[in-house]
């Protein structure tokens, strides 16, 4: 465990120097790929703290990229017909609700296989997007809020403090969940219906009701994509998120400036085959809660 | 036959969710489905295109049931066929043979490349504990990117007549797997791939090994089945089968590899692997059923307006229906359903543990 931090630890250094080492040399180019990195990473960490938040309680959800696709298909309908970003906002979440409410329903309550309950939800929210796509509509944009004091930070102000409100939310969701699942008592009882749910019953929690009530919190989380590579944690949740954005801010950035002659694909590529990668050396290093994926059945 | 109890009820019910989505885009169901069934079925060309798009689905479904009968969830079909698809294509333009090597050839190459990433998701599954689900999703972003790269404008598979369009040549004629009429006969190479695949299954101890690991891993241990070789050996086996189905797909229909062509089939193999429970025979009336559908929805679209999408939300309902049980007998207020029994195929998600 000790040797598996100071290897992380090493990493995190090697790219500071690396970042400070560019940003010297041409700090537009890494201010423009920290912002889109930043950019692209909150649609990824609401997706993956969704994950952490169902897969704690015990129920595996795949089915997160529907739920995702549904709520911007919903969000941006409303957003577009009322032309208020409140009411779409509420509205993708209140959809994406919905689909995280059946796959509870699914889960816990028919004690379906998961995986396919998920797999439903992703090939019902496709279907039904395109089925009911209304073209050529369009959305109010989102304003940027440039936080006064602390995007004149040198070197990360403007990359990190300048950005849409929803990109803010994303990452002060991160801590949130963090605290809450490892510092209350919502957290402790999450965690034990995941881990041992027969003992948390023994002790009064009900376990389908935290289920229930937990999927369906985690799928308004789920506004855009997002995968396991958060070990089910929701701080590497935030440093998975990070890596797949920083691929995509250097893919866009180099398109953009048409820099290097490297097949956008490979760039494509390379976060999934770093979770590959990631998966195989750490195999059960990261430890899944002990029983996700198991349907709760009182004895 | 009488095991088809619930997944003729989960059809029948998805068909039903169907016709109530058409009301509420204003079409009448009875034209939209009346409009469906003679575009997969009113001539000899609309067979030959149902039959089209079942061959690539019993594939896809193929893949799916193999690997689950070895208790392995494979959601990387899609990626799979890919591979499949592009490596086919490219021995099917890139080289001049005789036609009885040349499509063999192209066929089994496409498939190898894409069992050669089914036996390394095998690998790091049963030496690492990588879970297969999450290494065939990721894997199959990957296989879309590279396949993706291979045929784009600085890919060195591009097609230099396609123009702005990213695609492979075409197959040489030898390689094009040819058509009886309107009758392709890559429909009969899925089909006798079903065929060997339930005789393997059912037929060989291999069969028995697979099974038996899919069951429960620690008896097949005990019994002195090595988990690691048949979880391996079952994953590649089930991405040949994938990559397979692109290839015929590429030489039998399409003609060459172009991004864009193949999507979706690996999804639509696990609602058929489900619909035909599991059992190699009845994954081909199972695809057989979605490429119906799948081509009839094109006439379906221009009689009434009715998305083809629909295609997909049926799907999405027929998989539920089939996948709950609980739920058919609920909404037909069945005291016993009629074969409502447990599950044929293991258990799946227990975990993302080894």
């Amino acid at each position: 465990m000790a040797r598996r931090h100071q290897l992380a630890w090493l990493l995190v250094a090697g790219v500071v120097v690396l970042w400070l080492a560019a940003h010297f040399w041409d700090d537009a180019q890494t201010t423009a790929v920290a912002s889109r990195t930043v950019r692209a990473a909150a649609p990824l960490l609401l997706g993956a703290l969704c994950a952490v938040i169902c897969e704690r309680s015990g129920v595996i959800n795949i089915g997160i990229e529907g739920q995702m696709l549904f709520g911007a298909y919903a969000g941006f309908m409303a957003a577009s017909y009322t032309g208020s970003l409140v009411l779409g906002i509420a509205t993708a979440i209140v959809s994406a609700m919905t689909l995280g409410l059946f796959l509870a329903w699914s889960a816990v309550t028919l004690r379906m296989d998961q995986i396919i309950a998920g797999t439903v939800i992703n090939i019902f929210a496709l279907g039904l997007t395109t089925f009911y796509y209304v073209a050529g509509r369009t959305m109010p944009n989102f304003p940027r809020w440039t936080i006064p004091a602390l995007a004149d930070i040198p070197v990360i102000g403007r990359a990190l403090f300048s950005h849409g409100p929803l990109t803010y939310v994303a990452f002060i969701a991160a801590v949130v969940v963090f605290v809450a699942l490892f510092y209350t008592r919502w957290g402790l009882r999450t965690r034990a219906v995941g881990e041992h749910p027969s003992a948390a019953d023994t002790v009064g929690i009900r376990v389908p009701r935290a289920r229930y009530i937990n999927v369906v919190i985690a799928a308004s989380l789920a506004g855009l994509a997002g995968m396991i590579f958060g070990r089910w944690h929701p701080i590497t949740a935030l440093a998975g998120a990070l890596l797949f954005g920083l691929f995509q801010g250097i893919q866009a950035q180099l398109q953009f400036r048409q820099a290097l002659d490297i097949p956008p694909q490979f760039f494509g590529m390379i976060p999934y085959v770093v979770t590959i990668a990631v998966l195989a050396i750490a195999g059960l290093g990261a430890r899944p809660p002990a029983s996700v994926g198991k349907p709760y059945e009182k004895e | 036959v009488r095991k088809a109890g619930l997944p003729i009820l989960a059809v029948v019910l998805g068909l039903a969710a169907g016709a109530i989505l058409m009301v509420t885009v204003g079409t009448n169901p009875g034209d939209g489905y009346r409009a469906l069934l003679e575009g997969a079925f009113g001539g000899g060309a609309e067979l030959g295109r149902t039959l089209d798009k079942a061959t690539p689905l019993i594939f896809t479904g193929l893949a799916v049931a193999f690997a689950f009968k070895a208790g392995l969830f494979n959601i990387g079909a899609q990626g799979q066929l890919l591979l499949g698809a592009a490596f086919g294509a490219w021995v099917g333009y890139a080289f001049g043979l005789p036609g009885w090597i040349h499509i063999p050839f192209s066929l089994v190459l496409g498939a190898l490349t894409a069992a050669l990433l089914g036996a390394l998701v095998g690998v790091l599954k049963a030496v690492r504990g990588a879970h297969e689900v999450i290494t065939t999703i990721m894997f199959n972003f990957v296989a879309a990117n590279l396949t993706d790269w291979l045929v784009s404008r600085d890919g060195p598979w591009t097609d230099a007549t396609g123009g702005a369009i990213a695609r492979t040549p075409r197959v040489a004629d030898s390689a094009v797997i040819p058509r009886m009429g309107d009758i392709p006969v890559g429909f009969f190479i899925a089909a006798g791939a079903a065929i060997i695949v339930w005789a393997l299954l059912a037929r060989t101890t291999l069969g028995f090994a697979i099974r038996t690991v899919g069951f429960n891993r620690d008896a097949a241990t005990y019994a002195g089945i090595s988990v690691v070789r048949i979880t391996v050996l079952a994953m590649a086996a089930s991405a040949f089968l994938a990559g397979l189905g692109g290839a015929v797909e590429t030489l039998g229909v399409d003609g060459r590899f172009q991004p864009g062509f193949n999507v979706g089939l690996g999804f639509d193999g696990i609602t058929i692997a489900l619909l035909a429970r599991t059992n190699a025979l009845a994954v081909i009336p199972a695809a057989f059923l979605l490429g119906a559908l799948d081509a009839g929805s094109s006439l379906m679209q221009a009689r009434t307006e009715v998305e083809p999408e629909i295609i997909s939300l049926i799907q999405a309902f027929i998989l539920f229906f089939v996948a709950a049980p609980l739920v058919v007998r609920w909404l037909l207020r069945l005291r016993k359903a009629p074969h409502v029994e447990e599950p044929e195929h293991p258990k799946l998600s227990t975990g993302w543990g080894r």
